[in-house]
């Protein structure tokens, strides 16, 4: 028996000469997954979406053929004409892209645009397709649907999105399902739940899945068999499990090395020293006022951080994690003065060990200019934080332009050195940002923080951007440079497995509130908290024999409510934060 | 019905800025030393002619022009009496004009329809044309189809208006017998409506909606086109591709739709600019529309006059940007429903 699509010796290239993919071949067989997996530029997706013939205006398939099994004749792909190819999209092969924000169109309601698949390819009336509709609605877990059904996607939050954009590839029910990086811009508890249900979805219909990830956490949970791409080739390909365990490319290998996991075997490990610290929040709490649309309702309250209660010892990393919208960002803004604490909240920084702490909200003139010197930021976007029209060099010696320090000269040699202690080279000075890679940015941006020789360091998911190789490389250079300088950070991540390697002191928060705060080893030991154990279980290792465990994950990414009645909080009710054991504390009844 | 509620408050908004647009306008108006009466009385004086000058006093006590400014404007709005008692634009007495020695009302008469009906036409032209021709090029961007039509665009930007009016006035009456000036036949002037009349004045409105509209149509389309290049960027087209969509169905439904809002948001701007815009082209045309009468009681300061031509412009304005407001109400529900989002 022939398999449901077999790709062979693609190649896509752009213009004359420039070949992006070549010599690609696959097979994928009914009911299977295969998942592709690369960095970014190893023209993983362009060989998937040259299936359906989706692809940028000046990309050509310039040789190879695409075939789709028919049950009596193949029909092959590459070679049908533009309205046979139609019959095919959505209805036989259909697709999931990458941004569930930007791949529904802002101005149709949901209903609308999943029904139109059941209109193109079934002639379905109105009511049909909306009956068949709410059923893949309620599927895919809409508590709603008839409420999904009159929803604009802006009305949805990301994963409830991605699960429309399920229900839309689903409701054809087709042979072969592409999944190109589904869950990359989800949470790590909502990427769990997806997963889940397209794994779900697949066993029931028996269709083919082709999922194109960077993550061998996700490939390991997901796929049956696998290739490896890396510069428009394919590397290795074959059976997911003999090769997760095994891989034999080197550069699969290297992948391997570079994906951080969570420890599976952890001792817990002892507190942190409580004396020296560098920072230290106490019941900082925020709350922004949200306007309501129309004079008749009541503003509403948005409680961004609850009674955050951090320290940060000196020549430490302490740990920020949670989902968008925990409250994170705001306590690291605060933390940099960037915002106000609400009142009751106060953040002492102490510059060198034996200054007098100072309070961030309330400095002289003096003190703040000091204070900026010594705390810097690193951005989660190394795309947007440098700008494109300012040479590196003027980007990196501004800062001590601002704050007068030395001459041209003077500043040059320094951010020459600087260039030189990231790992970059001193004669890239001259060159203007968009001549970097990612990777090579983000050291920029390093450099940059470093320029000022700053005790506090702030990294705001510094490396969630990044290809995994890159980031592995971002991670060790932070350690390098935090434990030549004896430099602290405040790290804010939402990737337990990133956090596990660098931190030496994690606190997770939930809705403002942080509700378990422990050594990462002792958190990853020893989880009490519903939500820290969800996000331990939706955390997809690239281990085959460590699934994720979606029970657990559905028992703590809940809301609030769902959980066992000790960890239960309400708008009135918030249980404290409770020692367990030395330095580990919950926030449960007790 | 949240959507009426809007209506109805854009509104009273637009009311509201159109007695700010009062104040404005009758203000500019008398910033020039003088008015036409105290111009004609020095004139008189000047070749010694009383009799004319004491017509002229008269009407100076009249209008309430020996008046302060301030209450000259309550009495021209009618928020005030005047020595007739209540008698202003809120009671539909447009005033006198000098120049003409006639009601506002009469002269600027058939000519204000005529001028409300050139821009329609215009309008509408703008639109017919530049929205088609504005996808297509989009879709067909960098092939012979772009560069013709973004071609023949900037050729209708760059061409004066006049000088398209007299070569079309050549041509139109050379091969098409299209009539020359005017926007009806003279035999129907001041003549009651009938089907012949209405027949008569669509033929000669051919020739003025190309001309006024042509400069917009072009403009607007290579806006079009660039909003649309944005939108077929974007993911959601791929989604609708990956459906298995046909292109010219895609393109309607979905970026059509989301480009469409600038569109449709110029319609406020459109208007006054082809009112002032086709001012010149009614002189060459000679078009009976509201723009050379403003010409002219610009030039003699006719105040009456000139300020209420002024504010029937502003009006047509702000029931441009109304209509084109309350449009993308209805169009877009990102903002409809703003707030309500979290």
């Amino acid at each position: 028996m022939r398999p449901l699509l077999s790709v062979e010796d693609l190649t896509i290239s752009f213009g004359p000469g420039q070949t992006v993919v070549g010599n690609v071949s696959f097979d994928v067989e009914r009911g299977q997954t295969l998942a592709i997996v690369g960095e970014s530029g190893s023209g993983k997706t362009l060989s998937c979406r040259a299936i359906l013939r989706i692809l940028p205006r000046t990309a050509r398939i310039t040789s190879g053929r695409i075939t789709l099994d028919d049950g009596t004749k193949p029909v092959v792909l590459t070679e049908i004409g533009e309205r046979r190819l139609r019959s095919i999209r959505g209805d036989r092969i259909s697709m999931i892209f990458q941004e569930p924000m930007r791949s529904l169109s802002p101005l149709h309601r949901i209903g609308n645009q999943v029904s139109e698949v059941l209109w193109l390819h079934r002639g379905a009336s109105e009511r049909e397709a909306r009956r068949q509709v709410l059923q893949t609605f309620d599927r895919v877990g809409f508590p709603d649907p008839e409420r999904a059904y009159k929803s604009y996607p802006f009305e949805l939050s990301g994963g409830m999105r991605q699960r429309a954009m399920i229900a839309m590839a689903m409701v054809a029910k087709p042979e072969l399902l592409i999944a190109d990086e589904p869950t990359t811009a989800l949470d790590v508890t909502t990427q769990a739940q997806v997963l889940g249900l397209i794994k779900e979805l697949q066993q029931e219909t028996g269709m083919a899945l082709i999922l194109v990830t960077h993550d061998l956490g996700v490939v390991a949970n997901m796929a049956e068999r696998v290739v490896v791409m890396h510069k428009g080739r394919v590397m290795e390909a074959g059976d997911a499990e003999p090769m997760l365990k095994a891989p034999a490319h080197p550069y699969t290998k290297q992948l391997f090395d570079a994906a951080p996991a969570i420890p599976a075997e952890t001792a817990p490990a002892p507190p942190l020293p409580d004396q020296d610290l560098i920072l230290d929040m106490r019941q900082v709490s925020k709350t922004y006022t949200m306007r309501a649309g129309s004079g008749w309702k009541p503003n509403v309250l948005i409680h961004a951080c609850r009674g955050v209660d951090l320290k940060l010892p000196r020549g430490k990393t302490l740990a920020i994690v949670g989902e968008s919208g925990s409250g994170k960002t705001t306590a690291a803004r605060i933390a940099l003065g960037a915002e106000p604490p609400d009142p009751g909240g106060e953040i002492l920084f102490r510059a060198t060990p034996d200054a007098e702490p100072l309070q961030v909200h309330k400095m002289s003139r003096s003190q703040r200019t000091a204070f900026q010197r010594q705390a810097q930021m690193v951005f989660q976007d190394p795309y947007s934080s440098l700008s494109p029209r300012m040479r590196i060099q003027d980007a990196m010696t501004e800062p001590l332009e601002i704050h007068r320090i030395g001459d041209r000269a003077e500043r040059r040699d320094r951010a020459a050195a600087m260039l030189d202690r990231v790992g970059l080279n001193a004669d890239m000075l001259k060159r203007y940002p968009h001549a970097f890679s990612g990777g090579q940015r983000q050291r920029l941006s390093i450099a940059r923080a470093l320029m000022l020789d700053p005790a506090l360091i702030v990294c705001d998911e510094p490396t969630s951007a990044l290809d995994v190789s890159v980031q592995e490389q971002i991670l060790t250079l932070l350690e390098d440079i935090r434990d030549r300088h004896n430099l602290s950070y405040l790290f804010i991540s939402h990737d337990l497995a990133v956090v596990a390697r660098i931190a030496d002191e994690v606190a997770v928060m939930r809705q403002g509130l942080v509700v378990e705060q422990a050594p990462p080893e002792t958190l990853f030991h020893n989880p009490q908290h519903p939500y820290t154990k969800a996000l331990i279980a939706a955390q997809p290792e690239p281990d085959i024999e460590r699934p994720i465990d979606l029970k657990l994950v559905a028992q703590g990414a809940g809301a609030p409510d769902s959980w066992a009645q000790a960890f239960r909080f309400t708008e009135s009710v918030i249980p404290s934060l409770v020692e367990m054991e030395p330095g580990h504390k919950v926030r449960c009844h007790v | 019905m949240s959507i009426l509620r809007y209506a109805v408050y854009r509104f009273f908004t637009m009311l509201l800025t159109l007695l700010v647009v009062s104040v404005l306008v009758f203000v500019i108006i008398n910033l020039p030393p003088g008015d036409y009466l105290s111009n004609q009385i020095a004139e008189l004086r000047a070749s010694g002619q009383s009799a004319g000058v004491e017509k002229a006093e008269f009407l100076r006590r009249e209008y309430a022009l020996d008046r302060p400014l301030w209450e000259q404007y309550m009495i021209w709005m009618g928020f005030m009496p005047g020595p007739h008692g209540f008698s202003g634009l809120i009671h539909g007495n447009f005033g006198w004009s000098f120049e003409f020695d006639r009601p506002v009302a009469e002269i600027v008469g058939e000519s204000l329809w005529l001028t409300v009906l050139v821009n329609l036409a215009a309008v509408l032209f703008v639109y017919v044309v530049a929205l088609p021709l504005g996808v297509l090029a989009a879709a067909r961007s960098r092939t012979w189809v772009d560069y013709t039509s973004a071609f023949v665009g900037y050729l209708g930007l760059a061409t004066p208006n006049f000088l398209l009016a007299l070569i079309l006035f050549y041509y139109g009456h050379r091969y098409f017998d299209l009539p020359i000036g005017g926007l009806m036949d003279p035999t129907f002037e001041g003549q009651p409506w009938t089907w012949e009349k209405v027949k008569s004045v669509l033929i000669h409105l051919i020739v003025p909606t190309f001309v006024i509209g042509t400069s917009g149509a072009s403009a607007m389309m290579q806006r079009l086109r660039a909003n649309m290049l944005d939108e077929l960027g974007k993911p959601y087209v791929e989604t609708a591709i990956a459906k298995g969509m046909a292109p010219a169905r895609m393109l309607t439904k979905y970026p059509l739709r989301v480009a469409f809002n600038p569109f449709v948001a110029d319609i406020g701007n459109l208007l006054p600019s082809m009112v002032s815009g086709s001012v010149l082209v009614s002189v060459v045309l000679g078009l009976q529309t509201i723009g050379p009468t403003l010409l002219t009681a610009l030039k003699t300061q006719d105040q009456f006059l000139s300020a209420f031509v002024l504010m029937f412009v502003a009006l047509l304005t702000l029931m441009g940007t109304m209509i084109s407001d309350v449009l993308l109400v209805l169009l877009d529900p990102r903002i409809r429903y703003e707030g309500r989002e979290t």
